[in-house]
């Protein structure tokens, strides 16, 4: 890829503008620190915009294409094909009435929709856009996206605790628990995808596919597959939205949540889709490289366009799967995708062994260990899940040895 | 620590770290406790990584604000009344005791260490000299604990074992 101009009119990396603006500012005779908050409070600025701007957008298309999925129109009366229908939810949402329950944990209560949104948007810091649009270019980038969205189950744990309902606590606890599964199942895979490229750092991990002209879709289809999974878990989109399955529990934690809180919870929601979608992109998709195209189309563009049919994904997801029950949900995680994942990251570092011992070109290297890995993948999600289907859990279980050992009481499920 | 930044960082996260530690031991409420230990758990976070160590602030916040505070909030729903009545207990003074011995052993250790402050030669990775050292020098220390937790692990399995 040909060096990017470093001049402030070269909008295929805005990142030139931002830095030419910043030198501007820095001639001026600022102290040192001015320039370099304005470019964090740009940066963060401008992340969040897009947010909220996709957002608005995908509101629109996520429910005009559901609809066309379920043969019905979805919204059509607010402007031009419901195009304002958006703005309409926003305003309804802003107007409404914030109506907090009399037993509520009136601290947590108000607490948990920021603490919420917060990790949400401090996700988006690390994803390069291009080049020189990354608003902080972390080395550890790839454990701060795991760490950062981590820190979202003790929120989602406080909103269904504090709003002193049944079916909050009860959505709260399902969310901890299938955040907890499936997270063992996502870092493991993007393990496997660092593992592979050798670096935590985003920037790199996608100048590394650009170098071998290889997205990691090819190369680890199966942590991908896995990846994709356990992040429409993590980010509770319908075929595991168990944590607020309307059928079963009303809304689940945010059930007595209304108003701009309602609000700020579809908010996260949206944007932790959106963070899921450029996780995929940059480590699997090559981030903001086309083989030769970012040289012409601005980088970001390609990027929010591979992020855009990736998000596009879970929608389709949506429209075409049904809800999972909780137990199937859980088992999945523990005894289909971990032994998979697990024997995946093995499979990842005997192939860097071999490929450091024999020495061999990458040319050679790499469509090899596609084909056997994508092979690998075919055989091993069809074994595994013959094998693995024929086991039957056992629906009635008998009192565990604990509770025979401590004389506990335990209730026999009826029969 | 030499520029102002780096001094009002130092200076606001440890506010928050001991305040939230603080609160974390005078509320009532053990929920709103695991939010203030998670808080506290923040800062330590922010300190490591004013101290250019990114791979540990990045790993305490994964691991002790992301997992081991939702471990305590399993301890807290799995038990019955433990929530919202959090009683006097008798272990109150004996605690207090200890906590204060430990804090006297810590102050001590801090004012006798020298502790060689040079002026920072900018920021160097730490995650792969991590990986390194788990991997070379600390193996067999690394290998004793995960064959220890996976005992841990087997032993809660079996507990729960039907009979």
């Amino acid at each position: 890829m040909t060096a990017f101009l470093a001049e402030w009119w070269d909008l295929r990396d805005l990142g030139n503008t931002v830095g030419a603006l910043l030198d501007w500012i820095a001639d001026r005779g600022v102290p040192d620190w001015v320039p370099y908050v304005l470019s964090g409070i740009i940066g963060i600025a401008a992340v969040l915009l897009w947010a909220i701007l996709s957002q608005l957008a995908f509101i629109w298309i996520e429910r005009r294409v559901l609809g066309r999925m379920q043969v019905r129109l979805g919204p059509n009366r607010v402007g031009p094909w419901g195009l304002l229908q958006p703005l309409a939810d926003a305003l309804k949402v802003l107007a409404k009435e914030m109506v907090t329950p009399r037993n509520a944990d009136r601290v947590l209560y108000w607490l948990a929709p920021i603490a919420v949104v917060v990790p949400a948007i401090l996700v988006l810091a690390v994803f390069p856009f291009s080049p020189g649009m990354v608003v902080a270019d972390l080395n550890v980038g790839v454990l701060y996206i795991v760490a950062v969205t981590s820190t979202a189950t003790i929120a989602v744990f406080m909103a269904g605790w504090s709003s002193s309902n049944k079916y909050s606590l009860l959505g709260a606890m399902r969310t901890v628990a299938m955040l907890i599964s499936y997270e063992v199942v996502q870092v493991l895979a993007l393990l496997s995808a660092t593992a592979f490229t050798g670096s935590m750092r985003l920037l790199d991990v996608v100048a590394w596919q650009d170098r071998y002209n290889a997205w990691l879709l090819f190369l680890q289809p199966l942590a991908l597959l896995s990846f994709i999974i356990a992040s429409a878990v993590e980010v509770n989109r319908t075929p595991s939205d168990i944590a607020e399955a309307e059928s079963e529990i009303v809304a689940g934690y945010h059930t007595e949540y209304g108003g701009i809180r309602w609000g700020m919870f579809q908010l996260a929601e949206y944007v932790a889709g959106f963070a899921v979608a450029a996780t995929i992109t940059t480590l699997w998709l090559g981030g903001w490289t086309l083989w030769g195209l970012e040289e012409w189309v601005p980088g970001w563009l390609i990027f929010l366009g591979k992020l855009y049919g990736t998000f596009f994904l879970f929608i389709w997801l949506r429209g075409t799967l049904p809800r999972v029950r909780i137990d199937q949900l859980m088992g999945f995680a523990w005894k289909f995708l971990l032994p998979l994942m697990l024997l995946n990251v093995l499979l990842v570092g005997a192939e860097k062994v071999v490929w450091a011992e024999t020495g061999a070109s990458a040319g050679v290297v790499l469509p090899a260990f596609a084909v056997l890995n994508l092979a690998l993948t075919v055989a091993l999600v069809l074994g595994w899940g013959a094998l693995a289907g024929g086991l039957r859990p056992q629906m009635r279980p008998k009192r565990p040895l604990l509770v025979r050992e401590v004389g506990g009481i335990y209730y026999q499920p009826m029969p | 620590m030499e520029d102002a930044g780096s001094v009002v960082a130092f200076w606001a996260l440890a506010a928050l770290t001991l305040g939230a530690a603080v609160v974390t031991a005078a509320v009532r409420d053990l929920v709103r406790a695991v939010v203030a230990l998670v808080l506290s758990f923040l800062g330590v976070a922010g300190l490591f990584v004013l101290l250019s160590a990114d791979f540990l602030g990045v790993a305490q916040v994964l691991i002790y604000a992301g997992a081991i505070s939702v471990l305590i909030v399993f301890a807290i729903v799995l038990t019955p009344r433990a929530a919202r009545d959090n009683a006097e207990t008798a272990m109150l003074w004996p605690a207090l005791a200890i906590a204060g011995a430990l804090m006297g052993l810590v102050i001590a250790v801090a004012l006798a260490t020298d502790w060689g402050d040079e002026a920072r030669e900018g920021f160097r990775e730490t995650a792969s000299a991590i990986g390194e050292a788990l991997l070379n020098r600390y193996v067999l220390p690394f290998e004793v604990a995960s064959v220890l937790l996976l005992a841990a692990m087997l032993g809660a399995i079996v507990l729960v074992r039907e009979d």
